[in-house]
């Protein structure tokens, strides 16, 4: 079986973001960027499977400019076969995501897709199920536990009340939560390999997508510091506050 | 919501990948811009002839070395330090944690980096070394020493060792299963080797070892299945002096037919281990070798040229410990920033409070030790890749060049930038104010593990003979010229930038004074025997302030190129443009003092006889 992961560049877990002097974005010129935490554990889980003797061949795709095959190379260091860039000029938003991945899901036709739940940049959480509705496949989120059991992926989901796991017919998508896995650290002798593991580079064009624009990103703010606490002399005036200055009841 | 969410669960995230504990992040823009803009680092690739092997490649595996020394390596540090080693039943059983991670080190292969391929190394550039050990020693220095001997050990069978010996104990130490230990000195052969009295007497096809030794950095422990000691012993009929000493490999515990490890102890073992002021963690072992008989040794190579040996090895060894001093600093500014930007000690007009670091004092303490950090990695790396020019010459001129070079800087490295160490470790403590006396905050024991530095792998004082004596006065003075030459050429490419000019007279004048003290020495050590001794330190000080201020010039004209193009993040360039005249304003002026002592002579500091102390 072959398993498809989704990787996404984005800024490093450890560095403070700073949004643009003209509000339009968060400025990324020269900030360190990393592999989206949730995409190191889907990836995790992918060499976890072959090597369980699970899967055979653990494919890694990004999208986005050249400098993603960087995370494309930590991925194959980490231990994936070969990697796929469709390289676009910008991050595109992700419903045209999504169908990209569908195109690739086409031609690679892998029995499991992993994604990370969410880009700890745009946080929109929404790739993964865009990617199921358009390729009509069942759809495992959130995932804490990935089993293989027959012919169908049991997927142990973290949801509001507890855990809940399902059983999904393959082709499946999984989107990984937390505390799916403990990622390893690339040893030096794969990163040396992955050196030389096949990295193939598309384009939207030969995929036959045409990038639309649904959203508009209108301004970025940074969050509002955080002031001192109070105290307050009664309940009254705690309820007064509540109601009248933060507005939550 | 689910942004709140996200937010918590990369907190989380970060917490569960140890970074609010580890306190040490790699400073990978700083080394980005030494590897790529004052190492030329490319273009030393490209001339090498080396495929695939680039910045960027350098940059991805150092991201991964980080990954492992800031989350792994680094929370151990204060464990280690208070906990320390114990020995018990003649067995030392290092610090909590540390053999974990000591295998995870293993099993990402680091300990094969710069080893030859023939015996499971991946044979990279030196520099590649350098910058990943700065990683481990900046994590945790007493841990970072392990590996450090390893590595020592590895190359002196390496390049002395015959095949056989190589293929027995080169693949388990490059693979990290073994460790190596350096087995110099003895309770009366400290600095003075020569007075080396541990035996070494021929039996079959090896040798029984017997002998007590002291000060051996991580003499023993449990993380690995087997130690190897390397070991300097004398023949039976051995001549007297540094001429009649041999090399041997003595493991832990004896090997196999097939050369494996198995579980009948050599005789060899721990019997004490020292109380020290700092790197707690690193167990300094009294090793007895042969209290039952002797213990099986192998020689390497020929017979009484042990010491020689160890002396090819003694350029790595020294600017690796140089590179030490940079780490701790590294360590110790990232600690005291922290603290200088949290620290509210002054109050606004509205009542309000403000951090410690809008007092211009403490602005004076972090540049200080920001401005002689980037000094200092520039010049240790540079330094390096000396070592990667000599190896990767086309012409034997010019790898004898490069190796000339090689041999001056290492006293230099090893000297200033573990005396610098010094300074910065004191005022890393010093912002912390009463705090950084306090052993919880981190800082004291930065300054404490700093203290080393300047005394092992050959003392300051060492460091400053080497430099005046064989590395200047011996070849009359010929690579201090061309090494001032070298950076008098820079002086006037500053000339090239109208906002740099006043570095350029500076520069132009510190060279003068390097050419100064250097005919000063070549004049007055014919005449008093005492001359060079006496002025060596404050020689070799003034030499490393000099290099400091040509590593911060070329760090200036990259950094002018680049806002001059508009390329890259500007920011980054201005404060490294500050930086440098920080440096000129504040570090450079001591060669004036240097001057100044060294003109002195010897006469106040001999002319005192000794029953007068």
């Amino acid at each position: 079986m072959k398993i498809l992961v989704t990787v996404k560049r984005v800024i490093d877990y450890n560095v403070k973001a700073r949004v643009k002097a003209d509000n339009s974005d968060v400025d990324l010129a020269n900030t360190k960027m990393a592999l989206n935490p949730f995409c190191e554990i889907a990836v995790e889980e992918a060499i976890r499977l072959k090597e369980s003797g699970a899967a055979t061949e653990v494919v890694v795709v990004s999208i986005g400019p050249k400098a993603c095959q960087e995370q494309i190379r930590t991925s194959l260091a980490l231990g994936a076969d070969r990697g796929i860039q469709i390289e676009t000029d910008t991050m595109p938003e992700s419903l045209n995501v999504a169908k990209l991945l569908a195109k690739v899901v086409e031609v690679e036709q892998p029995g499991l897709i992993i994604m990370g739940k969410q880009a700890i940049d745009s946080d929109n959480n929404q790739t993964g199920q865009m990617l199921a509705a358009l390729l009509d496949i069942p759809q495992g989120t959130f995932a804490s536990k990935v089993e293989l059991v027959d012919e169908k992926v049991h997927v142990t989901r973290e949801v509001d009340g507890g855990l809940q796991t399902v059983a999904l017919n393959m082709p499946a998508i999984v989107t990984t939560d937390l505390r799916l896995n403990e990622p390893r650290y690339a040893s030096l002798p794969n990163i040396m390999k992955a050196k030389r593991k096949p990295l193939a580079v598309q384009t939207p064009e030969d995929l036959g997508v045409q990038m639309k624009t649904h959203t508009q990103l209108v301004k970025v703010e940074a969050p509002t510091e955080r002031k001192a606490g109070i105290k307050v002399n009664s309940i009254e005036e705690l309820i007064e506050k509540l109601q009248n200055e933060a507005k939550v009841i | 919501m689910q942004g709140l969410i996200a937010l918590l669960e990369q907190r989380v995230l970060k917490k569960f990948k140890g970074s609010f504990m580890s306190e040490y992040n790699h400073p990978y823009k700083d080394v980005d811009f030494v590897i790529k803009e004052i190492v030329e680092f490319d273009s030393f690739c490209q001339n090498a002839g080396l495929e695939d092997i680039n910045s960027e490649f350098a940059s991805v595996i150092l991201n991964e070395a980080a990954k492992l020394g800031s989350e792994v390596i680094a929370p151990l540090n204060t464990t280690g330090d208070s906990q320390g080693s114990s020995l018990k039943d003649n067995k030392v059983q290092q610090a909590d944690g540390f053999s974990e991670a000591y295998q995870q080190y293993m099993e990402n292969g680091w300990s094969s980096l710069t080893a030859e391929e023939e015996f499971g190394g991946q044979n990279l550039p030196n520099l590649f070394g350098t910058a990943i050990n700065e990683v481990w020693q900046s994590a945790n220095l007493a841990f970072s020493l392990c590996p450090m001997l390893t590595q020592g050990a590895i190359s002196a069978i390496k390049h002395h060792g015959s095949d056989s010996l190589k293929q027995t104990w080169l693949p388990n130490m490059i693979g990290g299963q073994w460790t190596g230990t350096m087995n110099l000195t003895e309770p009366d052969a400290g600095t003075d080797l020569a007075a080396i009295k541990t035996k070494a007497v021929p039996n079959d096809d090896h040798y029984l070892i017997s002998g007590q030794k002291i000060f051996i950095t991580w003499g023993d422990h449990q993380m690995t299945e087997n130690v190897v000691h390397l070991v300097l012993a004398r023949l039976p009929d051995a001549p007297a002096g540094v001429k009649g000493i041999s090399l041997f490999v003595v493991p832990k515990f004896l090997l196999d037919e097939q050369g494996n490890t198995t579980s009948q102890l050599n005789d060899v073992h721990c019997t004490a281990l020292e109380h020290k002021l700092g790197i707690h963690a690193s167990p300094t072992c009294s090793m007895s070798f042969g209290d039952n008989g002797g213990a099986i040794g192998y020689i390497v190579g020929e017979a009484h040229k042990g010491l020689s040996y160890m002396f090819t090895m003694m350029n790595h060894a020294r600017q690796d410990v140089g590179l030490q001093g940079l780490a701790i600093s590294e360590r110790s500014y990232q600690q005291a920033l922290e603290y200088a930007k949290e620290r509210l000690q002054g109050t606004n007009k509205d009542g309000s409070r403000f951090s410690i670091i809008k007092f211009p004092d403490v602005r004076r303490m972090l540049m200080q030790m920001k401005a002689s950090i980037e000094a200092m990695r520039a010049l240790a790396y540079v330094a390096s890749n000396e070592t990667d020019k000599s190896r990767y010459a086309k012409t034997a001129e010019d790898k004898a060049k490069h190796f000339s070079r090689v041999e001056l800087y290492t006293p230099i490295v090893k000297g200033w930038l573990t005396e610098l160490a010094q300074e910065i470790t004191y005022l890393g403590t010093q912002i912390n104010g009463g705090m950084g006396f306090i052993e919880e905050t981190g800082s004291a024991q930065h300054y404490r593990d700093a203290r080393i530095l300047t005394i092992y792998e050959g003392t300051t004082g060492i460091q400053a003979l080497d430099l005046v004596g064989r590395k200047t006065l011996f070849d009359k003075g010929e690579q201090l010229t061309q090494l001032l030459s070298e950076i008098e050429q820079t002086s006037v490419d500053l000339k090239q930038y109208p906002q740099l000019t006043q570095l350029a007279v500076s520069l132009e004048n510190a060279v003068k004074t390097g050419q100064e003290a250097r005919s000063w020495l070549l004049d007055n050590a014919q005449t008093d025997k005492s001359a060079a001794g006496s002025v060596s330190v404050n020689f070799m000080m003034m030499f490393g302030y000099i290099c400091g201020a040509w590593m911060m010039a070329k760090s200036a004209i990259k950094s002018q190129q680049k806002i001059d193009s508009g390329e890259g993040e500007s920011e980054f360039f201005k404060a490294k443009l500050v930086t440098a005249q920080f440096y000129f304003d504040h570090l450079l002026p001591r060669i004036q003092t240097n001057m100044a002592i060294i003109q002195a002579g010897s006469d106040s500091i001999m002319s005192l006889p000794e029953d007068q102390f």
